[in-house]
């Protein structure tokens, strides 16, 4: 009992040290004060700050477009490689598998500055044209996306592709009729890992970003060197509008997972009593 | 044969040169550059530099005691927590699993901020105890890393060997120390992958926590600034080699999924 007790402290006091400066900062960002410590009024100026002037908006949006093109092109490229490996001889297996292993344990630093050498130094391409800036977002997720949907390429069941064959589809719609379909749940994974390491990302984004284009990580390190009190204090109420958000896609998650996990459960019953 | 026809294998192909051109050459380039200076010639220069100044000698050592004190802060905070949840007979503890890696989905950047504001109201001023700063801010910024990875090699661990222990005669603390802790290390080597690379470059974090002393990412940073291509490269190549002894040393322990697709695929091995 005394065991279970100190356990339960132990998590409590874990989660109070890892939730406690993002919602200090979170009640913070709705008063007018400047530093944390002194209460002050109630105030909604950060909020306002946040969403009407232009460089944040801009930068918000930015950094939105950037991943869910970076993370598009990720899937796409990812998928077709895990497909396409899927069934390829061993060379190919080997090459793509170990390219593939290469960004994931790499440092991202290293990514970054490599990349950049590469396209800047080697290819000459300019850094307002975005492309290395996607180049090097993609180079960052696409390997994920890959990792994530080679499993369930493992589990798919290969006869229905063979039986799709037999009744006459010809290999592409096999393709998009059979395996796709049942390799979907790695894809949105995949995908959802994409969006959210082009979003954390900061060493690639400032190797290979345009000079006046910010993301959010690159906006706020320059931010906290800067001496903008107001620019400060609109990125507390940032933080806050996206732990918000963050929580409510886990709830969300776990509700539809619990649905599905409901769903097969039913599915699995009615299979037995047939 | 007809003229042209479809194959799977096929659709390997744009992401096979995808990784060869942005993922290859890249490496390529950077070992390129390593060894040749301002005039495009072969040189050793940037080499011997690294190994002789005692500025990169005394970086390298500053960012190895950064990741070593962080490796074993997380260790020892993530092994109870992952511990705990494991073996616990919650009925949803996968959801108090979400609430530990949760913040590993909101920016890292904006974590640290909040970080730095708590931190700066406890100590006054941040520059009494960088060193003490920076490891409290990757602990915070890589903890769910390490937690992942316990977890997933404790969720799977087989309770009759416990039970079969405990038969044999052998209490709680000998049963922990002779059977679980052996059966996690893979777990624990996944973990210690997915955080001591990071502390080892991650700067911002540094920057953020107005730590001036460089790790082994300002350098790059820094020579990335003044343009000097050719050092820059030289420690990505350094970094790079640690990466691969790393990896050849961890690969031996380490589980079939290693450290980073686990852990932030998140939800697929719960």
């Amino acid at each position: 009992m005394a065991k279970k007790i100190c356990s339960t402290v132990f998590l409590c006091l874990m989660v109070l040290a890892i939730y406690l400066p993002i919602l200090i900062l979170a009640v913070y960002s709705f008063t007018d004060s400047a530093n944390i410590g002194t209460i002050h009024g109630f105030s909604v100026q950060n909020y306002i700050t946040l969403f009407t002037k232009p460089e944040l908006t801009q930068m918000i949006s930015g950094t939105l477009l950037l991943a869910a093109g970076a993370s598009v092109l990720a899937t796409i490229l990812g998928t077709l490689g895990a497909v396409g490996v899927f069934y390829a001889g061993k060379p190919g297996k080997l090459l793509i598998g170990s390219l593939n292993q290469v960004p994931v344990v790499n440092a991202d630093v290293v990514t970054g500055f490599s990349v950049c050498i590469l396209m800047i130094g080697v290819l000459g391409v300019d850094k307002s044209t975005f492309i290395p800036l996607v180049v090097g977002h993609v180079v960052l997720s696409a390997p994920f996306v890959y990792l994530a949907v080679v499993p369930k390429l493992k589990q798919m069941d290969n006869s229905l592709y063979e039986a799709a064959m037999d009744l006459g589809a010809s290999p592409a719609a096999a393709l998009r009729k059979v395996v796709i379909p049942q390799i979907m749940p790695g894809i949105l994974s995949g995908f959802m890992l994409a969006f959210t390491l082009s979003l954390d990302d900061y060493f690639i984004t400032s190797y290979t970003k345009p000079a006046t284009f910010d993301t959010i990580s690159t906006y706020v390190v320059n931010a906290t060197k800067g001496s903008q009190t107001d620019i400060k204090t609109a990125l507390w109420a940032l933080s806050t509008i996206i732990f918000v958000v963050v929580v409510l896609a886990v709830i969300l998650m776990n509700v539809v997972d619990d649905r599905n996990m409901k769903k097969a459960g039913a599915e699995d019953e009615k299979k037995k009593k047939m | 044969m007809n003229k042209w026809y479809f194959s799977r294998r096929q659709l390997c192909i744009p992401y096979g040169l995808f990784l060869v051109c942005f993922v290859a050459a890249p490496l390529i380039v950077i070992i390129y550059y390593a060894f040749t200076n301002g005039q495009g010639r072969f040189s050793i220069e940037n080499l011997s530099d690294f190994f002789t100044s005692p500025n990169t000698i005394g970086t390298l050592a500053y960012s190895f005691g950064v990741a070593v004190v962080t490796t074993c802060v997380s260790l020892l905070l993530a092994y109870p927590i992952a511990y705990i949840l494991a073996r616990s007979k919650m009925k949803h503890k996968t959801a108090v699993l979400l609430v530990f890696i949760m913040p590993m989905w909101i920016n890292f950047t904006l974590r640290i901020t909040a970080l730095k504001e708590i931190l700066t109201m406890l100590e006054g001023n941040l520059s009494y105890y960088p060193f003490l700063n920076t490891v409290i801010g990757m602990t915070y910024d890589f903890l769910p890393f390490m937690i992942l990875p316990i977890y997933t090699t404790l969720l799977k661990l087989d309770n009759s060997l416990l039970e079969a222990a405990c038969d044999l005669g052998a209490d709680t603390l000998r049963t922990f120390v002779k059977v679980t802790l052996p059966l996690s290390v893979p777990g624990i080597i996944s973990g210690i992958v997915m955080v001591f690379l990071p502390s080892m470059t991650n700067y911002v974090v540094l920057d953020m926590l107005y730590n001036s002393t460089y790790i082994m990412g300002s350098l790059i940073g820094a020579y990335f600034a003044a343009y000097d291509w050719h050092n820059g490269s030289m420690i990505a190549l350094i970094l790079l080699l640690i990466i691969l002894i790393f990896t050849l040393f961890t690969n031996r322990y380490a589980d079939e999924e290693n450290g980073r697709e686990v852990h932030l695929s998140g939800k697929e091995n719960m």
